[in-house]
């Protein structure tokens, strides 16, 4: 069985899934940011795979694009999440709650 | 000729705004001076214009601005003066003149001096505007302007619960009159295309008879109201809660008489319905008998004089009706003059009684006050009608007209009513100034008035005595503009014996009057005489029950209505829905602001559900258009469409 288009958007779907129950799930702010990771990577799958079957680079690119801003937003996050923990001991999402209405 | 037209509708107006300045400072002697002087400038323009008209000069029209005009609708700021108006200006202008310096001498210790000049003032520039307007609307405008100031004038001692009970109730019945007037104007707007007087009146005789009388009907529903013909009547007595110069003025002399000049100004209409005009003399003639005989016997001093002036505008209504709108304007001009005249007399009377009404507690007060005597006694005498009195002239004139119409019941009426008058009138004079000094009982010391208010008051006193003989210079003035009919009872023997007559039969009611209330005690009535008992004195003091009746069948119900509109419309319907509105953002605001917990699992919950809340609807909406065709297939199966 040759690997189509399908697969890869399946693929992509699925990973989506599991990086959208753990952001809504998980209450450890670095569990949070690979759940992130998880999301944004499944979109790039998804834009390789289909940029390939277009002949169309565009997806690529913005493939490499996505690859760069995750980047420095998992570097500021992480710098931001090691400022919290020296501060307060912990990085659990439960204690963050200073914008309570 | 123009530069005087604007100064005669202009001055007033800034009269009006310069006292204005001052309506919050204490009392200034100047702005009384200042305000009297612009009135006065505004009398000597419509003397010249009147002179420029007297010497045969064109009419003057001038077109000030456009106010409205939108497709076929054309409606500018015009004034005109011709022989009609000119005559009103001078009325208007002479006693508001007259009036106000009146005015700086009777409102001398009143805290509001500065208020009542402002006010003043602005009543004399709408009723200005009013008679010199070109068109309908200009005439509006003028209307509804002195009806208000009528109401800040008749309220102007606020703090008293009976004057802004008295200005309101003028108010709403001008209101509810002004109503018909107004759809009198749509009426002439609808069928001619324009409100100016010139085309609307050019373009009735085309008109059928039907719409004719609607209009003929409804405009003269306005001038009962302004006018006080019965049944909006009532305000005009309960109006004398104002200052008197305001009853000189504004409830005596110029506003009342409205209602009167907008019949004359329509006379190319009214002489189209006969019928109507008919109906306007017979509700004249039986005005002039009901407000006379309501002034037989009330006690108090300036009611008996509004019921007087109701009384003389029933008159003019009698002579409006029958067509000669000529006479009708003389017997205003006349009235006019005495009728204020005798008003500031009363107003001299209140000051020297302090504020006491009731002519049964005066008595003998032509000792101190003899100038004042004399000017009400010869105002009485012009207002009953005595050779050679202005009142002679034009009442007299206004019984011809009925008699030579062969209407012979409104004559008779009127005659009997003209017996009245000097009755009442000569009455109240005696009353006052003759018979025992009552008022010692009451301890009070009475004083002539204020120099400067006597002199003020001559130009009326003259006028009272000799505007009779302007009546043929008058008469050729104003034919110009009215139909021409000279009215002559046609044989000479029957004229001498109806003049004569009624002369014999007036000045037997005036000996009457003095034999009763001048040469016998008088008495201050306390209710226990035989003639206050009787049922036709009840009748008459009462005002023939007329004010009782409207309290009780129609103010009270439409009370009742309004609570009742009130707690169960307004309160239950309007109010529940509008704070109902209010109560639903309220309670998603309560109920919802625990989704802001401030934790950013909870809101990234949140933004999921958004999420896939939306491109379910992206999803819906996409497969909707993508099978349009289908369900359309299937909604018209099912009927709908």
């Amino acid at each position: 069985m040759e690997i189509g288009l399908n697969h890869y958007l399946v693929l992509s779907t699925i990973l989506f899934s599991i990086g959208l129950v753990g952001v809504m799930r998980r209450k450890n702010l670095l569990m949070l940011f690979f759940a992130t990771e998880i999301l944004l990577n499944s979109v790039n799958i998804a834009f390789a795979a289909i940029s390939h079957y277009y002949g169309d680079l565009t997806g690529q690119m913005f493939a490499f694009f996505v690859i760069a801003i995750a980047a420095s937003e998992v570097a500021v996050g992480l710098g931001l999440l090691i400022v919290w923990h020296k501060r307060h001991g912990n990085i659990d999402l439960e204690y963050m709650s200073t914008m309570r209405g | 000729m123009e530069l005087y037209l604007y100064l005669a509708l202009f001055s007033p107006l800034v009269s009006s705004l310069f006292s204005a300045l001052f309506t919050a400072t204490p009392k200034k002697q100047f702005t009384g001076i200042v305000a009297s002087g612009l009135i006065i400038l505004a009398f000597v323009s419509s003397t010249i214009l009147l002179t420029h008209i007297l010497s045969g000069g064109d009419v003057v029209h001038v077109e000030l601005m456009t106010w409205m005009a939108t497709g076929d609708l054309y409606i500018p700021f015009g004034f005109v003066v011709d022989q009609v108006s000119v005559t009103m200006m001078m009325v208007v202008t002479l006693v508001s003149s007259v009036v106000h310096v009146y005015s700086i001498g009777y409102m001398d210790h009143d805290k509001g001096f500065n208020r009542f000049f402002s006010y003043l003032s602005a009543f004399v520039f709408s009723m200005m505007i009013l008679v010199m307007s070109d068109n309908f609307a200009g005439l509006f405008i003028g209307w509804e302007g002195v009806g208000l100031c009528s109401w800040l004038l008749i309220g102007f001692w606020y703090h008293k619960e009976s004057a802004t009970w008295a200005a309101n109730e003028a108010f709403i019945m001008n209101r509810i009159a002004d109503l018909g007037m107004l759809i009198g104007l749509f009426l002439v707007y609808w069928n001619t295309g324009t409100l100016q007087y010139e085309q609307a009146f050019a373009a009735m005789p085309s008109l059928s008879t039907d719409i004719l009388t609607w209009m003929g009907i409804f405009l003269f529903i306005g001038a009962m109201g302004k006018s006080a013909q019965f049944p909006l009547h009532t305000w005009l007595a309960d109006a004398m809660e104002g200052p008197t110069p305001v009853s000189a003025l504004i409830h005596a002399a110029t506003m009342v008489t409205a209602g009167v000049y907008l019949v004359i100004r329509a006379n190319p209409l009214y002489d189209l319905i006969p019928n109507v005009g008919l109906f306007i003399a017979s509700l004249g003639a039986f005005v002039a008998f009901y407000a006379a005989s309501m002034a037989l016997v009330n006690r108090d001093m300036k009611r008996i004089i509004a019921y007087s002036t109701l009384s003389q505008l029933g008159y003019m209504f009698v002579a409006a009706g029958l067509g000669a709108y000529w006479v009708a304007l003389f017997h205003l001009m006349a009235h006019a003059f005495f009728k204020a005249l005798l008003f500031l007399g009363a107003g001299n009377v209140m000051h020297a009684m302090h504020d006491e009404l009731d002519p049964f507690k005066m008595g003998g007060l032509k000792k101190p006050m003899k100038a004042t005597f004399i000017m009400m006694t010869l105002a009485s005498v012009a207002l009953a009608g005595i050779f050679p009195f202005a009142g002679f002239f034009s009442k007299d004139l206004i019984l011809e007209v009925s008699i030579i119409e062969h209407h012979y019941i409104i004559y008779s009426v009127l005659l009997f009513t003209a017996g009245l008058t000097a009755f009442y009138s000569f009455r109240l004079v005696a009353l006052i100034f003759h018979g025992e000094e009552r008022y010692k009982l009451f301890g009070i010391h009475p004083h002539e008035a204020y120099k400067f208010m006597l002199v003020a008051m001559s130009p009326l006193l003259i006028l009272a005595i000799i505007a009779g003989s302007f009546k043929m210079t008058y008469f050729e003035m104003v034919t110009a503009l009215l139909p021409a009919t000279e009215y002559h009872v046609h044989s000479v023997a029957m004229y001498w014996i109806m003049t004569i007559g009624t002369q014999i039969f007036v000045i037997l009611a005036i000996a009457f009057a003095y034999k009763k209330y001048a040469m016998s005690p008088v008495t201050v009535p306390d209710g226990t005489s035989k003639m206050e008992n009787r049922l036709c004195y009840k009748i008459l003091i009462n005002q023939y029950y007329i004010p009782y009746i409207y309290q009780e069948y129609v103010v009270k119900p439409y009370r009742e209505l309004s609570t009742i509109f009130w707690k169960e419309i307004d309160m239950k319907i309007v109010d529940a829905s509008v704070d109902g509105i209010a109560k639903i953002f309220y309670s998603t605001g309560e109920n919802t602001r625990t989704m802001q917990s401030g934790n950013l699992s909870t809101m990234l919950k949140w933004m999921v559900a958004g999420i896939v809340a939306l491109l379910s609807l992206a999803v819906v909406f996409g497969l909707a258009v993508r099978y349009s065709d289908e369900i359309k297939v299937i909604l018209s199966g099912l009927g709908v469409q």
